[in-house]
Formats: C-alpha cells, structure tokens, sequence
C-alpha cells in the first residue's frame, strides 16, 4: 500500500472481470487516441478519418462482409495462438504456418489429380499437415534442445517465405503480370464458396468457430487441456506431475501450427485463388493474431470477438489506403500502439486507487485488514 | 559512519546509549498487519535476538531496518539520531548491515566481485583485486577464514555465510542483522558462529538476529523481544527467562515439546535404496553410493545440512532425477529411472521441498491443483475427458477432512496462506492411499499450528502402516518424529541409528563428516 | 575468379555486412546482461535506418544521419525500458510490439523517400599503409566503412568494462541477481534503464549503417529480419562481446554468400540461409550447453518483493 500525493494506492490481489474488462477497453480507447493524433500529423482530420472508416466498414453491407473476410484468418491463427499461449510456447510463426497451409493447398489444388468433390477437403486437410509439420520443429527444439521459440517460430516465418518467393518465381510460376509472380488459377473445384456478393468464403468462417468452441472444450474438459494449462502456469509443477513435455508441445504445435495452416487455405481457395506473393496471401495476419490471443486473454471462445475487432482493424486499414489515402502500415503502427497500451495498463488492473478521504490524515493504522 | 582505523577498515564506535531505537513501527500488506507498533532498542556490543515463530514479522520489521521495505510509519534512531532509511543504500551508509537467511549473492561471481558490488571508496578498472587484499585482513581479525578469489557457486553454504558477514563489515556496519542464521549451518558451524558473534559483541557491535530457535537464544543472546503476529509480546534479558516462558510467550499458550507417538510396527520394505549414484545440476556427483531401506509403518528421517544430495535423493526416487547406479525398489518393484508418473503411480506420494514452485500450479484454482497428479487416471478421468463432477465432489471432501481454509473451491491456490498451501498438498498426496510417503522439508516455514497438524499427520500415515521417508533440516523435528535416522553427508549416509538410542553429538558429528563407527543393521 | 580475389571478397564483404550485426548484438547483449530481452531490436534497426536515411539526405551530412539514428534507437528503448523495467510488464510481449510499432512507423514515414538513392553517403576508408599489406591488406583494410572499425574497437572496449571494471560487475549482478544488487544499495531500475538505452543506441547505429552506408537507399523493410538475427547471435555468442565478433563475421559471410552463388542457386533459396543458419546455430549451441550462460535474471521483471 502505498501513498502518492492524495490518493492511496492498494494491491488488488486478483483483478474481477469487469475490472480486466474495462482496463482493457481503456487500452483500446488510448491506442485509438494516439491514431487520431498521427492523422492529424499526416494532415488527415481524425473526425473525419475515423467517421469515414466507421461509414465504409460498418455502415455499409459490403464494409461488413470485408470486416467478416478478415476475421476468417484473424479467428483461426488466433485461435491456434491461444492454445500455444496458455502452454506459454510463443509462437510468432503463425505467419510461416498459414503460409505453409497456403503452398500445401496449392500443391493439391494444382498438381495431385485429386477429382473434384474431394479436391477441397484434400486442401484442407494438406493444409493443417503442412502448418502442423511447419510449427512441431520448433517444439521439438524448444524441448530437446532447449532452443528459444520465439526465435525458432520467427526465423521459420522468414524461411517460408522465401520458400513461397521461390515456388512462384520458379517450379509454380504461371503467368506474370506487370512484375507479380504467381502460380495458375486453381480448377474451379478448389474454389471455396462464398456469401453472396462478398468475399466471406463461408466454410472457413465455419471451421473457425468451430474450432474456438472444440478449443475451449479440450482446454477446460480433457486431459490435454488440463496438461496445456499446467505447463503454462508452472513448469515446475508440471514436471514435479511427470506431465510429459514433450507430448504437450508437440500437441500445442500441431494444433497451433495446423489451424493457422487452414488459414491459408482459406486465403488461397477463398480469396485469391492461386498462389501469390507471401505478403499479398498474408498481410500480417499471422502478427496481428498475436494481439488476438492476447487480447484474449486466453480464452478461445473471446478470441471470436476479438479476431472481429481486429477483422475491422484490417478493413479500416484498406479504407484508410484507399480513400484516406494513407499507408497501410497505418495499421501495423496501431497493432503495435495496441500491443503497448495493453501491456502498459496492466499494471492499473492490480491496483486501486483510492482518494483519501478529505481532512484525515495518514496515520497508517490499518483499520479493515481481513485475512 | 563508524570511524575508521589507520588500515581504513572499521572499528566500531563505543557508544553507550542504546545504538538502535525502532519506536512505534507499523507496516501492513493486504490482508496482513505485518508489525504493529513494534518497538525495540539495542545496545553497542550486545546480542539481541528477535524471537518468534513463521510469521510472527520479525524479518519484516529487519527489513524495515535495512530499507527493503517502507514502514506506514514509526521512526528509527540509529546513535541518538533521527534516521530515514528509503533503501538499503541508506541502511548501509547508517552502518546497517544484514545477512539474509537465502544468501543474496551472484553465485558466479567471486567472493571478491559479490564483496566489490556498488561498493563506494573502489577504484573503476578492477576493483575486485583492491577488495581481495582487504577481505584477507578483515577475515582474519573476526576469523571467518575464505578465498577471496573462489567462485560462490563452488562454497558450502557456511563459507557463503561467512561472505555475507564479511560483505556488511566490510562496508563498515556497526550494526549486523542476521536472519536464521542457524539454519543452514552443522552444530559444529554453528558453534563457530557463535564465537564470531561474540568477536564482534566484544568489538562493540550491536547484534541482532532472528530466530525461532529457543536453544539458541538461550545460548549466547544477551536479550531477547518475542514477537507473536506482529506484537511485541514482551523484551527482556535472556538470563531472567527460560525456554519454557519463551516459548509460552511465542506461542500463546503450553507447548509441547516431544510429540506423543506410538510404537513402531515395521511391515514389509516400502523403500530399498541400492548404492545410488547422481549428479547434480551442476554435474558433480551427489549421491555417491547411498543405500538404505524403509519399511511400511516406519518414518525414516534424513538428517544432515542442505546441500548435501538430500534434495537429488529426494528427487532420484520420485523420478525426477536421472541415477547413474543403482537401484530404487518401490513396494517390491523396481522402479530405478522409471518416469515421474509411473512412480506416482506406484504408489509413492511427494511432499516436494519446493512448495510454490513445484506442489501447486499457484495459478489454477484449488480444485484443479488437488487432482494435479492424478488427473490423468480413472475417477477424475475416462479416456481423453476429464470428469468434472467427481473432481468438484472429491475436492469438497477432501477440502474439509484437512481443514484446507478457503472461501471457496475454485480460488486460485496463490491466494491461500503457506499453511494452507501444504494442507492442500497433503490432501492431494496422502489420500491416495499411498505405500510410501517422501516428505521434503514439509514444516519449513509454517506456523505452529499448521507445523503440529502436519506431523500428526505423517504419524498416522505410519500407524496406518505406510512407510514415510522424511528429509528435514530441523534436527528436532527429525529427532520426533523419526523411528531410525539417517545421516547424510556429502552423498553418502555417514550412518542409521534408531531414534531412541540417538543422541544429538553423535547425529552432530555424522552431520559433519564423521562416520558412525558401528555399522547400524537397517 | 582466382581463389584469392574471392577470398578478398567474402572476407571484405562479411566484414562490412557484419558490421550492422555485430553493432546491434553489442547492445543487446549489454541489454540482456542486465537481465532485460529487447524483442525489439528489429523495430529499432528500421526506425535508425528510416531516420538516418531521412536526415542525411535532407542534411547533406550522413554522419548526421548516424546520429540522428542512434539517439532514435535509444528513444525507442526507452519505451521498452518504461514498459519493461518500471510498469514490468512482460518483456517479450513489449519488445514485439516495439518491432511492429517501428515497422509500420518506418513504414508509414518512408513513403516519398523510397527508390530515390542517397545524395552524399557516408565514404568507405581505406586505412593507408595497412592496405597495402598482401592479402590482409585488401581483405580488412580496403574500402570499408568507419563504423566497422569503430564497431571493433567498441566490442573490445565492451569486453573490457564488462569484465574489468567496476560498472561491469554492477551490470552483471544486476543481470544474475537483481535481488543482491538491490540489497547492496544498487539502483537496479537505473542499471537496467540505461542497459536498455545503450542497446537502442547501438541498434539505431546499426540500422543507420545500412541505408547511409551499406546500401545507401531506403526501401520498406529493409533490414530483413537482421534484428531476430541480432537475438540469436546474443545468445550464440554466449553474451560476451568479444565472442559477437566471430558470430556477426560469420553472418556477414553467409550473407554475401547468399548473394555470390546466386548464379548457381535459385536466389529466393538462398535468401533463407541466415534465417536457417540462425537456427541451427541455435540447435548447436542448445546441444553444447551454452545456454547455460544466459543471465541468471534475463527475461524476469524486477520487483523489489513487496508482498
């Protein structure tokens, strides 16, 4: 307890709800504050900038549907990162993942022979594979070597990406087009329904969802999930419970890994429909998952809601590039203001402030102190 | 400042009103009044203890004194003077001095380098060699003999104590707060410490140390303050007094002294231990070819000073540690290397040494923390699902049947007290119906009352014909509870005596190297 | 192209793509030795590149520009440091964000400065005498940039405060045992503040180097990852500076060799050797057991144990 000025500061010893929820907002809020200040800095009134992002993603049905289509990705890494968080395995390489699900799909979408109705199940299932594979390395080198992972998942993001770099320049090149590489469209079997008049390839929104309820599930009613949630807390305790750690990550991963590889597929049988360059299948989405999950707080079914916020975080970025025309890096400096904001007013979740009450001084006689 | 003599190291200053007067501390934390208007006053060249029991907010109150903590308010005058101590930067500049009960130094330093750290009056490139000369000098005139040059990592824990000394009189203290100093020390070193005490009494030091060992303050305190939950219950000169008032004082009420326990009905071996052989972490040997054996409905206490492989034994047979020779028979089979779980399995329960690091998952709520190693088998799961319900039943049950204080099942185990903490592990261990029970250290820290529940416990596990395996520092607790003892040191079991026919020189002697001369069958 | 003027090249080249490496590895180990992971270094490296870029060619005076960076690293540290050590929150979490923030920062800024090559570089030295020297000479002493050799002497000079003075034995316990140091009077929020803005500092300087020097122009992103190179080298280079010397060689080489054989290889495949050679080095070092050097606080906030 401590005394600042005219307030008290009291230690809370567990933060309620409402309290994480609020401070969380609070966050938002200040993030949002420091973006009007940087439009007004690029010369772009803040009023109109945020009225107009307001009009075109939720004021229209089409600034919906796109908010819906950022979700999709958004939702499944996030998802993923959820699980790799409560296991406290950092995986940055959520990006690498979905990329590795991308090229599986297109690898069966294009050169297996897979006939027609199975072909996007095919694609599906090669997607969670490759992401799967994609994100066990580093959890074997995290458990048998030791290796850092949030270096591990991060350089692995770096390799895919060269990797896709050289499959559209070189063995998958299709046409080029004014100095964009990219592979052949896909049959029209590997194209993945989608909303009318929009670009919401449904079926992974679908598994999405479903995956948020299956991950809270195996996390609060399985064994798995009780294992997930003990490594995460103590990897003492674990240990001392003779919890093996090896099965648990590589578990974590293949979930982690696999379900931000069926991001990608959704992206390249919903959206583009060929392979492309690695940051036009993916802007970011595997990064901003990482605020997703945080944002999350560890609960997969929250993940839902805030996968949308940051869908509508994306589809502003598109307005602010296309009508405000501004960059849209613009919304790789808000992820980052939110990311700091978070952190940074996590330390007001654990303390109360007080006004000491007019006229009485600070004695420091300890009236209440339940135990 | 003390005044310095011509070598520019400390002499004491002989001043004769009280050197140190704490008056009317007060320091709360959530939940907790720590000290309540505590006060005390200490001489030059005396030794004061502190007395009192876990909790009781002696190291609190020293930590004021040293200026890790802010008291809510009270003042302190160190000769005469008005004090504010904001830090231990001010503590030492006002000749305060204190050697933590966990050693704070950076073990892969050298003596030199942890004695040279933010030390004023050194020169910038290579301190460590201006300091190495004056350690020598100072160890020699208080005789705490060290090597300036070895790295702490490789000293025994008396020798880092001995650093920690040297560490405050070297930045001129005048005043020394030792807090359980005893507790990592062998009778012998303890005696040792003792006469370095009385050196520094004799240099007209003031001594403070805190205890909650009544021999000890009888032994070469000059006066002593016993605080009880954060009173002063009263101060007063240890030769009016005797063990019995102090501990009376320190408790509240009648203490006894020697627990009331059965006799000894050993069954089958719970427990053969065959010429293990471990490393440590560090990868020197630990364990270097111990062998003993418990039977079911005995309690084999491990005596011997930390550091002496009980911690890799502990973990050798609960299958967290790789042996390197050796077997380990666990109820009739041989479990030697086995994993973790499939001893647990077995039917071997852990009361870890480490309680928050290693017996709770401090974040998840008590329920999930009472199924914790058996969460993995038939009740609490089928197949891949865990079964909610039986857990929130078993966890009612056992909440009450060990009087596990909490408002509610699914608070999360941090926020319980350190008593309630190791009740929970209790219950999670002991009703399993286990054949044999490895208790680490499982007093260390508790208040009385928790302390007396938990060894009727181990007792009636040992009625109840379960063989009980307990590792503990406390030589006393060791002495009650034990039906044979053995003595550990350096790796090996220096020799097994029955409890009744033990006494405590010899068990002293083994604790430092001696071996028992007549091999003890066991 | 005879085996020596090949030699000549890879190890003149490692030597100047190193440069960048082993500025930045110099200040994150200062900053993990006092027990603080910096995450983000690869934002610091970009927002040194955009400013020092910005400025040198606005000013004309690119070792303007080098300034300017450095005291732009150091102001992005000091976010990290306010986050980490005062409010602390988690260090990792705070290091990504810094990295995305300066990312898209960079990013943001750079438009209008993109494809347009700086006016006035900084000028590469050629050391008279010394480069006269057969083979040594044109390998080490030809046509390099004067922060190569100042980023050598400063490891040294690192080193040396590191393990012969008495601030290096503040920041080293500050890193094992916060505890200890702050029981000993130490102000560890202070050690560990300016450990931190030490490592911005050089991180900007390495940023800078690339767009006023290396390749003197300013694209989006074009530090690569350098900064997640920059971590992994720390830990490889067992936190001692004199040891960051050899891993930044090492990565200088393999990246110009990446460059070299793309004749022969396809260049997308070869662009990913460092980011795979950075884990491997990392699996090697995990088998060895160098991690056992790591800091004994490294990664843990500090708090002074108030109940």
């Amino acid at each position: 307890m401590r005394r600042v000025g005219p307030f008290i500061l009291e230690r809370r010893r567990a933060p309620s709800r409402a309290v994480v929820i609020g401070v969380s907002v609070l966050a938002v809020l200040a993030a949002l504050l420091v973006m009007a200040i940087i439009f007004a800095g690029y010369g772009v009134n803040p009023w109109h900038a945020y009225a107009t992002i307001g009009k075109s993603t939720l004021g229209s049905r089409y600034g919906l549907m796109e908010i819906l289509r950022r979700t999709i990705p958004l939702l499944l890494c996030g998802v993923g990162l959820v699980i790799a968080f409560r296991a406290q395995f950092w995986n940055i390489g959520a990006e690498g993942q979905l990329l590795a699900g991308a090229v599986a799909a297109t690898g069966v979408a294009l050169y297996s022979g897979i006939p027609g109705p199975w072909l996007l199940p095919a694609m599906f299932g090669a997607g969670f594979l490759a992401g799967a594979v994609w994100g066990i390395i580093p959890a074997f080198l995290k458990v048998k070597l030791r290796v850092n992972d949030v270096i591990t998942t991060l350089m692995m993001n770096y390799i895919m990406i060269y990797i896709v770099d050289w499959l559209i320049h070189g063995p998958w090149k299709g046409p080029t087009m004014r100095g964009f590489a990219y592979t052949d469209i896909f049959p029209k079997a590997a194209w993945l329904p989608t909303l009318p008049l929009s670009r919401v390839h449904w079926p992974t929104l679908v598994i999405g969802v479903a995956a948020a309820i299956l991950a809270a599930l195996i996390l609060s009613r399985t064994r798995l999930g009780y294992e997930i949630r003990v490594v995460g807390e103590s990897e003492g305790a674990a240990r001392y419970a003779g919890i093996n750690f090896l099965r648990v990550s590589l578990a974590v991963m293949i979930l982690s890994g696999g379900l931000a590889g069926l991001a990608g597929v959704g992206e390249v049988a919903g959206i583009h429909h060929r392979l492309l360059s690695p940051t036009q299948v993916s802007m970011g989405y595997g990064y901003t998952a990482i605020i997703v999950a945080w944002l999350a707080r560890g609960s997969p079914l929250v993940a839902i809601v805030t996968s949308l916020l940051f869908g509508l975080i994306f589809a502003a970025g598109d307005v602010i590039k296309t009508v405000l025309r501004m960059p849209f890096q613009v919304t790789g400096v808000f992820n980052g203001l939110i990311l700091f904001f978070l952190i940074g007013v996590e330390p007001l979740m654990y303390w109360r402030v007080r006004l000491l009450p007019k006229g009485e001084r600070w004695t420091g006689r300890a009236g209440s102190s339940g135990s | 400042m003390a005044g310095t003599n011509e070598e520019g190291l400390v002499r004491a200053s002989s001043y004769t009103s009280p050197m140190l007067v704490m008056r009317d501390i007060v320091k709360t934390f959530p939940g907790v009044v720590a000290n309540d208007h505590v006060s005390l006053e200490v001489q030059a060249g005396e030794i004061y203890a502190l007395l009192g029991e876990n909790g009781a907010g002696k190291t609190t109150l020293m930590n004021i004194l040293y200026g890790l903590y802010r008291p809510d308010s009270g003042e302190i005058y160190v000769k005469g003077k008005r004090i504010h101590i904001r830090s231990p930067r001010d503590a030492i500049a006002h000749g305060i001095g204190m050697v933590h009960q966990h050693f704070k130094l950076v073990r892969p330093h050298t003596v030199a380098e942890n004695v040279a750290l933010g030390l004023a009056g050194t020169p910038f490139w290579q301190p460590a060699r201006v300091v190495e000369r004056g350690l020598k000098e100072l160890s020699e005139r208080y005789g705490l003999p060290v090597d300036p040059r070895a790295r702490v990592w490789q000293l025994s824990a008396g020798e880092q104590q001995r650093v920690e000394i040297l560490k405050a009189l070297y930045r001129g203290a005048e005043i020394l707060i030792l807090d359980e100093p005893t507790s990592v020390l062998t009778p012998q070193e303890t005696a040792e410490l003792f006469k370095v005490l009385l050196h520094m009494k004799q240099e007209g030091h003031a001594v403070i140390f805190i205890t909650h060992k009544l021999s000890e303050v009888m032994e070469v305190a000059d006066r002593v303050t016993v605080m009880r939950r954060g009173k002063v219950v009263g101060t007063l000169p240890t030769a009016e007094t005797d063990k019995g008032s102090l501990a009376r004082m320190m408790v509240g009420r009648e203490v006894v002294f020697r627990l009331s326990k059965g006799e000894c009905h050993p069954g089958e071996e719970a427990l053969v231990v065959e010429d293990l052989h471990a490393l440590s972490d560090r990868g020197i040997p630990a364990l270097r070819g111990v062998s003993f054996t418990v039977r079911r409905g005995e309690i084999l206490g491990i005596a011997g000073v930390a550091g002496n492989g009980q911690r890799e034994l502990v973990e050798v047979i609960t299958g967290l540690r790789k042996a390197q020779r050796g077997r380990i028979i666990v109820l009739g089979k041989d479990l030697t290397n086995r994993s973790a779980r499939r001893i647990a399995d077995a039917g071997v329960a852990h009361i870890p040494e480490e309680r928050l690091r290693m017996g709770i998952v401090p974040g998840m709520s008590i329920e999930d923390n009472l199924i914790l190693k058996k969460h993995h088998r038939p009740p609490f799961s089928r197949g891949p699902f865990l079964q909610l319900r039986k857990v929130h039943a078993f966890a009612k049950r056992v909440i009450e049947e060990y009087d596990i204080m909490t408002p509610s099942p699914r608070t999360p185990a941090k926020l319980l007290s350190g008593g309630n903490i190791q009740r929970l592990i209790l219950a999670r261990e002991l009703s399993g119906q286990p054949g044999l029970v490895v208790a680490a250290h499982p007093t260390y820290g508790l208040d009385v009352g928790a302390t007396e529940q938990i060894r009727q416990l181990l007792i009636k596990q040992r009625d109840s014909g379960v063989g009980v395996l307990l590792v503990s520092e406390d030589l006393e607790e060791i002495m009650a509870l034990s039906d044979r003892i053995a003595v550990m040191f350096r790796g090996e079991i220096m020799g097994i005596v029955s409890a009744s026919e033990a006494k405590i020189e010899e068990i002293g002697l083994m604790m430092a190297g001696e071996r028992r001369q007549q091999e003890q069958p066991s | 192209m005879d085996w020596q003027s090949w030699l000549i090249g890879i190890v003149g080249r490692a030597l100047a793509f190193g440069t960048p490496l082993l500025w930045g590895t110099l200040g994150e180990i200062y900053a993990e030795r006092a027990g603080v992971v910096n995450l983000g270094v690869e934002g610091m490296m970009v927002l040194g590149a955009f400013s020092a870029f910005a400025v040198a060619q606005s000013t004309g005076h690119p070792g303007l520009g080098i300034l300017v960076a450095a005291l732009v690293g150091g102001g992005a540290a000091l976010i990290h440091a306010f986050l980490t050590v005062t409010l602390r929150a988690n260090q990792y979490v705070s290091g990504l964000a810094l990295t995305m923030f300066g990312l898209g920062l960079a990013g943001l800024l750079g438009r209008g400065w993109e494809g347009i090559p700086l006016k006035q570089p900084l000028p590469s030295v050629t050391v008279p005498g010394l480069s006269k020297i057969p083979l040594l000479g044109p390998m080490l002493f030809e046509d390099q940039s004067i922060l190569t050799y100042i980023g050598l002497v400063l490891a040294v000079v690192l080193w040396l405060l590191l393990y012969r003075t008495r601030w290096g034995i503040v920041l080293r316990s500050v890193g094992e045992s916060p505890a200890t140091a702050d029981a000993l009077g130490v102000n560890v929020f202070l050690v560990r503040y300016l450990a931190v803005i030490v490592g911005g500092v050089l991180a900007g300087v390495a940023g800078g180097y690339l767009s006023v020097e290396y390749r003197p122009a300013w694209t989006e992103g074009m530090t690569a990852g350098m900064g997640w190179i920059v971590i992994a080298l720390t830990i490889f280079a067992a936190w001692d500076p004199l040891q960051a010397i050899w891993g930044s060689l090492f990565f200088g080489a393999l990246y110009h060799l990446s460059y070299r054989l793309q004749a022969w290889l396809p260049p997308e495949l070869l662009k990913l050797m460092p980011y795979a050679f950075a884990i491997l080095v990392l699996a090697i070092a995990g088998l060895s057991g160098r991690r056992r050097g790591a800091p004994g606080a490294l990664g843990v906030p500090y708090a002074r144990g108030e109940k």
